[in-house]
């Protein structure tokens, strides 16, 4: 897939496009995420007597399962429908058939450096979701609930292992492929119009949305 | 220049829906055909196949000695170099503006340096009529000018063949009278093989030396100007000639072109409507695939409808031709 001339300039441009569409919303998401879930598992765990642990729930919940999630679902929803709707307008204007024409694969020249820019870019954001979350879930613990930052910060740290991060990061790296791969393909093979075009974006995040929480549990199921 | 392509038996459907079926013919090296058929019969699907972005189902495409519809991916690529394309929006890049569109083929398939692009995009804006609009997106451009341009970057590699998917359609009459009168200009100029596919009568009437009639999902007749004008084939006739009365009923595609057209020729359904002169280059130049007016017609024996030939200014082509020809020049 990356043998012929790889289009980097293509791909550094969307991949800046695909963060200034997308890194905002991530992080707002992100704060009453880590909030929720502090005051959820927070309650939960008082009534057992073990809020000691609200900071290791965090780690499993937002490093590990939310955090990709909302990413994905950002790369999918912000980026995702922003490609296909490209793609579809350029598929219905004929600029697909005329590349074509003229000679250029418009996967290598359009699909290749969009894919590879959301697989990029995933990762990034995902790190952004986690750092975001996490703060979120301390101050909301600590701040709004009284709860100590001694044991949140040593629940934490006996739960947390560089392990996880790593296959959030992969997560959330198959996450951004598959959202960019089913937008693109989406996207190219819009007919019927502009109302083409916005049913292909609606489908391409319908779709993205449910394999990612495919993807997610499988490979939360094999890494666990 | 200009090479001969000849489609054999081609047949193309989408799932269960046959678009068009055994289409035969031969577009001559360096002439004007044109393949006229109402909106949805397939006209653009007809060009995609040509060009190889759609298979058929069945048939051969030839073009020097190559099927371009049985080929591989290589040689597709190979023979496409032969193609320009206009496409019927003009499917201009809508990021880059009119000059960098133009631009875009040289930059990809040529070693050329910036200012040798420059000398020729800035030529073919100039042929094309689009000076002072270079800088201009697509998006900021009317359509009859988009056009031009699609026309022009499908031009910047020296095309044999180029195909047109509807010139004509979405401009007022005055902007189609000068876009034909362009592609005529042009293909006495680079000599190239030309297939424009419309559903404009006029455009159909006037332009080419062979017309082509599609129609229900086939070719339902393809030949000289002439023979198609004076056709007594009661679908060629409804067509051409635009008679409200015949096999094609109200539930096929009519639209205001046709109508004009049918208004303009009166209302006699028995008589045929004269032929009119085919569309001459500018500045008395001829085209090399031209023939005399009446040529087809005197080697048939078919003498044409009363006032034929005749144009607008009361000149008769067929009689004067010769001294027609030495005054525009
Ligand atoms: N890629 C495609 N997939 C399925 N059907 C198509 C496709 N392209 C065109 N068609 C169908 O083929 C028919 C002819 O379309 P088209 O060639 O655009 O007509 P025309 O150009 O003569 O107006 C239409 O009914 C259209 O729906
Ligand atoms: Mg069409």
């Amino acid at each position: 897939m990356l043998k012929r001339p790889f289009h980097w300039r293509e791909c550094l441009h969307q991949a800046w496009f695909i963060v200034s569409v997308s890194a905002l919303p991530t992080a707002l998401v992100a704060i009453p995420f880590g909030a929720v879930l502090a005051l959820q598992a927070g309650n939960l765990i008082r009534q057992f007597g073990a809020q000691s642990f609200t900071g290791a729930t965090a780690v499993l919940g937002i490093v590990r399962e939310a955090s990709p999630v909302v990413t994905a679902l950002m790369v999918a929803g912000a980026a995702g429908s922003a490609i296909c709707a490209d793609l579809g307008a350029r598929k219905i204007r004929e600029e697909i058939d005329a590349l074509e024409v003229l000679g250029v694969d418009p996967l290598q020249r359009l699909v290749v450096p969009r894919v590879v820019a959301c697989a990029v870019v995933a990762p990034f954001l995902n790190g952004l979701v986690t750092t975001v979350g996490l703060i979120a879930s301390y101050l909301f613990n600590v701040v709004a609930q009284g709860g100590s930052p001694g044991a949140y910060l040593q629940s934490f740290n006996s739960l947390a292992e560089v392990g996880d991060l790593w296959v959030s990061e992969v997560k959330a790296l198959v996450f951004g492929a598959t959202a960019g791969l089913i937008a693109a393909f989406k996207g190219l093979t819009a007919a019927g119009g502009p109302k083409g075009v916005g049913d292909a974006v609606n489908q391409a995040v319908v779709f993205s949305a449910m394999a990612l929480f495919a993807e997610n549990f499988l490979i939360s199921a094999v890494t666990t | 220049m200009g090479v001969e392509v000849v489609v054999e038996g081609l047949t193309k459907s989408f799932g269960r829906q046959v678009i068009w079926e055994d289409v035969t013919l031969t577009l001559p090296a360096g002439g004007i055909s044109v393949l006229l058929g109402p909106s949805g019969t397939g006209k653009s699907v007809f060009l995609k196949t040509l060009v190889g972005l759609l298979r058929p189902d069945r048939g051969h495409i030839w073009i020097d000695g190559h099927d371009l519809a049985n080929c591989g991916e290589n040689k597709l690529y190979e023979l496409r170099r032969l193609f320009g394309v206009l496409f019927q929006d003009g499917a201009l890049f809508g990021s880059m503006n009119i000059y960098d569109n133009i631009a875009f083929p040289l930059r990809e398939h040529t070693k050329k340096n910036e200012s040798q692009i420059r000398q020729i995009v800035m030529e073919k804006i100039e042929l094309v009529g689009l000076n002072g609009a270079e800088g201009k997106l697509p998006g900021e451009i009317s359509g009859g000018m988009r056009k031009r341009a699609g026309l022009a970057r499908a031009l910047v590699l020296d095309p044999e063949i180029i195909l047109f998917d509807e010139p004509d359609s979405g401009l007022d009459p005055v902007r189609t009278a000068y876009l034909n009168q362009l592609i005529v200009d042009l293909n006495a100029e680079i000599e190239a093989t030309f297939l424009i596919v419309t559903h404009d009568i006029n455009t159909a009437r006037t332009v080419p030396d062979d017309i082509g009639l599609l129609f229900r999902r086939e070719l339902v007749m393809f030949g000289p100007r002439e023979m198609m004008l004076s056709s007594g084939e009661p679908v060629v006739r409804q067509f051409l000639n635009a008679r409200r009365h015949g096999p094609i009923g109200m539930s096929e595609e009519k639209d205001v072109s046709e109508l004009e057209a049918e208004a303009q020729q009166g209302h006699d359904p028995g008589a045929l409507p004269p032929i009119p002169p085919q569309l001459m280059p500018t500045a008395g130049r001829l085209r090399r695939s031209q023939q005399a007016p009446g040529t087809w017609l005197a080697a048939n024996g078919v003498v044409p409808p009363p006032g034929s030939f005749v144009d607008e200014r009361g000149r008769d082509w067929l009689r004067e031709y010769p001294r027609l020809l030495g005054s525009v020049r």
